[in-house]
């Protein structure tokens, strides 16, 4: 909120007003973002017991493999954080490095979680079986659909910094980006606890 | 978190030691209600306020280690809207919740 802050002293600050109010605008997204999940996750709560003498969740679910998931995610939040910490230092390399290997856990996440759908629609249990399966396709696939997202735009992103450089224009997006890789993974505590945790033991 | 440099509009740039941080206490809080939900050492209520508890505490880990949340970031706005959405998280899910219980006890059979 530019309102907010001082006056700026001098026209250099532009460019850091710019970012200012960048991140600030992509704050309140994930904000909207963040009430889009709590529908979702009111809706899968509500409809977790409809089976429709289906399978339920502590029949359908292996904690291992979530386990995998979520620490595949966690490790690449961390090194999108170190990705950050090297485009402060100015260090290119760095975070062309950081960004890569996020990119290959949140690939990797991305490939269990398509193995874990395909798993389960083979099994007869796809979308379609009961209100509740609806409900789960529809919430952890909503997450999965951003992390894809966030897969492309990192990509993108690897690509503006390459042939860019790190510029005004460039690092308010790695930013962005940032936040918003964090907040899948906020978003994804939230799916390993309600719906794999708390399924798996009822 | 150790104080760090700040520019934009004084939202921290974090550090090795805040990452680190936040990785090691995440890691602990995914494993320990994983741990108990596996051996099956907590059942019922208990294990659902463990659940709870370790996520809650885990999203404040990434808020503040991975996402550099504080009071004085963007003057306080960031944390005054999070604020808002949380409250309207919270009536969504508990409101639904409890409609839907209560429709689901008055209208089904049994």
């Amino acid at each position: 909120m530019a309102m907010t802050h001082p006056a700026p002293q001098a026209a250099g600050h532009d460019h850091q007003e710019a970012g200012d109010t960048t991140l600030f605008g992509f704050w309140i997204y994930l904000m909207s973002d963040c009430l889009l999940f709590g529908c979702l996750f009111a809706t899968y709560a509500v409809l977790q017991g409809n089976t429709a003498g289906g399978p339920s969740a502590a029949e359908l679910f292996e904690l291992p493999f979530v386990l995998g998931e979520t620490l595949l995610l966690l490790a690449s939040s961390f090194t999108f954080g170190l990705g950050v910490l090297a485009m402060h230092r100015d260090d290119r390399r760095g975070l062309n490095r950081w960004l890569v290997i996020t990119f290959l856990l949140g690939a990797a996440f991305i490939g269990m979680e398509l193995y874990e759908f395909h798993h389960l629609i083979a099994a007869g249990a796809g979308p379609q079986r009961s209100a509740f399966l609806s409900a789960f396709f529809t919430l952890v696939g909503t997450h999965g659909l951003h992390v894809g997202l966030g897969l492309v735009w990192l990509l993108v992103l690897l690509i503006q910094v390459n042939t860019q450089g790190l510029t005004a224009m460039t690092r308010p997006r790695v930013l962005c980006l940032s936040l918003f890789w964090h907040f899948l993974d906020v978003v994804w505590i939230c799916v390993f606890s309600i719906v794999y945790l708390l399924g798996v033991m009822s | 978190m150790s104080r760090t440099a700040t520019t934009y509009g004084g939202a921290s740039h974090g550090s090795v030691r805040a990452y680190t941080w936040g990785l090691l206490l995440s890691l602990g809080l995914t494993l320990i209600p994983f741990g108990l939900v596996m051996t099956g050492a907590l059942a019922g209520p208990a294990m659902v306020a463990v659940i709870a508890a370790t996520a809650g505490l885990q999203i404040l880990v990434q808020l503040v280690c991975f996402m550099h949340l504080d009071r004085d970031s963007e003057g306080g706005w960031t944390l005054l809207s999070l604020a808002f959405t949380v409250l309207i998280l919270a009536i969504v899910v508990v409101g639904s919740l409890w409609i839907m219980h209560h429709l689901h006890h008055n209208v089904m059979p049994g």
